[in-house]
């Protein structure tokens, strides 16, 4: 048992470290693949859960991690991006080290949050949980600070995955239809997004949001 | 369930009645069939109400509850004393201005025709609903629905910009009104989760909140009855609206708030606080005064009575503040008094204010003027109208024997006893309230004068007003029921006041009319012989003797001597239309007077101007005062606001995460 855990905190460490690479990171495509080994963290951690707690619908939604957030949407955006020709650097709103320092106080803010919670759980991935919940933060601040759609994108992505993390630590996942709903909708998100990166870079030839404040109603 | 229940559903059947003639209306959008058979239909349909309620005044009490509304939420009626006084004003002031309805509008289009039709039928239900309703869910239901097919009503015109203007101003303030008597309601029901008026009765508020309870239905009420400084909408919406509709806002629509008043302070309330009557009498007070001012200078006719029904509706929010000071230090009989002189005004204010809109609609009608400064002479060509609005000028004024003279001397009398006082400051006070009202009263008459002189006496000013078509069988109909009502009720006070007794024995538990009988119905006497007494009925024969008395001994010793020369001519060999006395010249000493209060603006040509120009103008000085700045603060309030609009979607990611940051550090 102890083992298993140890093997938990290690792949929790690792998303919270990839989570941290991601918000670093200025390259499209290295966020991509950043982003499939997240998934990949969070199929292993996953199943290391399952195959500890004997929680068997576990296993499925394991597989399911690997299957949409590892392959699926790594292999949809990296076509998106060589359709759209944007595989390089993005520009961001805040400098890098200030965003790191700003997710620093995020991580402290959420450990200190989960703190109570993990004490009322009774899993044994409940120490797992303030770092679930930091990894939410981290992509929503990564949404925050990037000026194109893509990595937005990515951010959102990101930010299921630590909400699917969380639901595993604090009570070893959600019910599987729930789950698979999940899924589903963010696949669908995925495809919706694409299409309207497309229009969006019809209509003002970039895909940088900047553009989008001449909608704005004055 | 049959013999008790009758007068409540011979109320709901009038209700339903009259929303079917809406919708009638609605769809035969023949404009021949709509004023020769709905709108008569709908005055039959008021003539069946006013009968019933009252001969239920006094009766017992009738409740019933309706399977309508939403689940668990049934709507509750109730029918007492009180609903059943307002429904027969209701009843009463309609017939007549639907009668004349059929006539006014028998020239209009079709289509637009029918949408009044349907609007001017859903406003009388919505106004029987509102004395009926015994929940505050019906209550506000039925409010809105008031104040929504009124707001159409005015916008009649509306492709004028002015009209939709002023529409939309009496929306705004009808809405903020609603408001507040929602949060009074709220208050009310203490805690209690239901809002039926019988919980509310039952709920003992503490002092604090039955005063706020009071304050918002004061302040809700006001704002539709047009007490200072909630008034401005009244001298915008009556213009804009058809005269018929005018008659009806300021006849009926305005004592709904009045019936509100009257339901929050004296019925659901319990005991008031004497304070809550001194601040009713003084906003009165100040509202009568502030209202017959402006009335004195207006120049349009009709802008001229809706300042005048602000001024009437001051005089019966007096008559409140009155009965609650007595109700609330144990006199109830002198409550009483104040009450019935109360109840009774606005009774003769929804006949005789009726009859006048409904002259000035006529007058529009036959000349398109609304404007008194090129009226004049009115009374050559249209006769049968002079009269009739002489009757509703001499009731307005307060003359006798007729009934506007009733209700304001009752309420004299009531001032004239309050030093028995126990608070020494009131005492003090109340002559000087008493005075103030004269004031306003003389004011009136005053008012009257202009108004009457200006527009039917002289000569005529324009060519198509000496050519004026009289008014047609429909509207001398609907006229002459008013004028009757304003000649019966001041003819035959005691019998009025033996109806009002049911009213205020349920109010305040004390009655006026054994004591107003005591020497007989032929006298009326509000407290004791040897105090005052007065009897119209006789006052009438010596005023008729009088002047018959007077023509006679004219036709026999100045006979042959009588010549007929034009009007106004103080001996000047050539006299035009244009050397009588204007509206602008009437209200001047006035203006003159009371400048500060007016706030005048004035553009005086100079002697060598080769077009000399004059322009004098009176504002609302609430509009600069009150008004502006609060649309001022309104407007920047909202581009503060605006200014969280950036148009980039980090910035709105981060409302979000900061949102959600400061709610997890909230539940944490």
């Amino acid at each position: 048992m102890a083992f298993s855990q140890q093997l938990i905190n290690l792949f929790a460490a690792l998303l919270l470290l990839i989570a941290f690479a991601m918000l670093s990171q200025r390259r499209i495509l290295s966020l991509i693949n950043l982003f499939a080994l997240q998934g990949l963290m969070l199929s292993v951690s996953t199943a290391i859960v399952a195959w500890s707690s004997h929680q068997h619908h576990l296993y499925y939604s394991a597989a399911l991690t690997l299957i949409v957030k590892v392959v699926a949407l790594p292999w949809l955006l990296h076509r998106l991006i060589r359709k759209l020709d944007l595989k390089w650097d993005v520009e961001t709103i805040i400098n890098i080290p200030s965003t790191m320092l700003v997710g620093l106080a995020l991580v402290v803010f959420a450990f200190n949050l989960a703190l109570p919670i993990s004490q009322l759980a009774g899993t044994i991935t409940r120490s797992t949980l303030g770092i679930a919940l930091a990894s939410v933060l981290l992509s929503f601040l990564m949404m925050i600070t990037r000026r194109q759609a893509v990595p937005q994108v990515i951010g959102f992505l990101a930010m299921e995955n630590g909400l699917f993390f969380a639901a595993t630590s604090a009570t070893y996942g959600m019910p599987l239809v729930v789950e698979l709903g999940i899924a589903l909708d963010v696949l669908v998100g995925s495809f919706i997004f694409g299409i309207f990166f497309f229009h969006i870079r019809d209509t003002f030839d970039s895909l940088d949001i900047k553009n989008m404040e001449n909608l704005k109603e004055n | 369930m049959t013999t008790p229940n009758l007068p409540i559903d011979i109320a709901l059947g009038v209700i339903i009645y009259w929303l079917l003639l809406a919708v009638a209306g609605l769809l035969l959008q023949n404009s021949r069939a709509i004023s020769q058979w709905i709108f008569p239909a709908g005055a039959a349909g008021a003539l069946v109400l006013a009968v019933s309620a009252l001969s239920s005044l006094g009766g017992a009490i009738n409740v019933a509850v309706l399977p309508l509304g939403l689940p668990d939420l049934p709507f509750h009626l109730r029918l007492d004393s009180l609903s059943a006084f307002f429904l027969l004003l209701l009843g009463a002031a309609s017939i007549g201005i639907s009668l004349y309805s059929a006539g006014y509008f028998r020239h209009m289009e079709g289509g637009s025709l029918g949408l009044l039709c349907f609007e001017y039928h859903i406003f009388l239900a919505a106004m029987a609903l509102v004395f009926l309703a015994d929940d505050a869910y019906l209550f506000m239901v039925a409010w809105e629905s008031m104040a929504l097919s009124s707001y159409f009503l005015v916008t009649t015109d509306h492709n004028i910009p002015e009209t939709r203007r002023a529409g939309f101003l009496y929306l705004l303030i009808a809405h903020v009104g609603a408001v507040a008597i929602l949060m009074s309601f709220g208050v009310m029901q203490g805690g209690h989760g239901d809002y039926t008026f019988s919980t509310m009765r039952n709920a003992h508020l503490t002092e604090f909140w039955a005063s706020v309870t009071f304050l918002l239905a004061l302040f809700g009420f006001g704002a539709k009855a047009g007490i200072l400084p909630l008034h401005v909408w009244l001298p915008e919406a009556h213009p804009a609206a058809p005269s018929p509709v005018s008659a009806m806002m300021s006849g009926i629509m305005l004592k709904t708030a009045i019936y509100g008043i009257l339901r929050v302070s004296f019925d659901l309330l319990g005991m008031p606080l004497w304070w809550w009557g001194v601040l009713a009498l003084s906003l009165g007070l100040a509202t009568a005064l502030y209202g017959v001012l402006f009335a004195a200078v207006q120049t349009d006719m009709k802008r001229l009575l809706a300042y005048s029904s602000i001024e009437n509706i001051g005089i019966i929010l007096v008559g409140i503040g009155l009965g609650l000071v007595f109700h609330a230090l144990n006199k109830d009989a002198l409550a009483a008094l104040a009450l019935t002189a109360t109840l009774y005004h606005a009774l003769n204010h929804s006949f005789m204010k009726g009859l006048l809109f409904l002259g000035t609609g006529s007058v529009l009608h036959a000349t398109g003027e609304r404007d008194m400064g090129k009226l004049g002479g009115l009374i050559h060509s249209m006769p049968k109208l002079a009269l009739l609005v002489l009757v509703g000028a001499l009731a307005l004024a307060g003359l006798p024997p007729l009934n506007g003279f009733m209700s304001e001397w009752l309420l004299l009398q009531a001032f004239l006893l309050s030093p028995d006082l126990p608070l020494p400051y009131l005492n003090m006070l109340v002559p000087i309230a008493a005075a103030a009202l004269v004031l306003a009263a003389a004011l009136a008459g005053y008012v009257m004068v202009k108004f009457y002189g200006v527009i039917f006496l002289g000569q005529p000013r324009m060519e198509k007003t000496a050519k004026a078509h009289d008014i047609g069988a429909w509207e001398l109909l609907g006229m002459g029921w008013l004028a009757l009502g304003c000649l019966l009720l001041g003819l035959f006070p005691v019998f009025v006041i033996f109806n009002l007794d049911h009213v205020t024995l349920m109010l305040v538990g004390k009655t006026l009319g054994s004591t107003a009988a005591q020497t007989g119905w032929l006298l009326l006497t509000p407290i004791q012989p040897e105090r005052a007494s007065y009897s119209p009925l006789v006052l009438l024969v010596i005023i008729v003797i009088g002047v018959l008395f007077t023509l006679f001994v004219v036709k026999k010793f100045y006979h042959g001597r009588l010549r007929r020369g034009p009007a106004w001519d103080c001996g000047f060999p050539a006299q035009t239309a244009r050397m009588q006395d204007t509206a602008e010249g009437f209200g001047q000493p006035i203006r003159q007077i009371f400048e500060q209060v007016l706030g005048v603006i004035r553009e005086v040509p100079s002697p060598y101007d080769k077009k000399p120009h004059y322009h004098g103008e009176t504002r609302d000085l609430f509009w600069d005062l009150i008004y502006l700045p609060i649309a001022w603060v309104a407007e920047r309030i909202s581009a503060l606001i605006g200014k969280l609009q950036q148009g980039r979607i980090p910035i709105y990611l981060l409302y979000s995460f900061v949102t959600l940051i400061a709610l997890l550090a909230f539940v944490r």
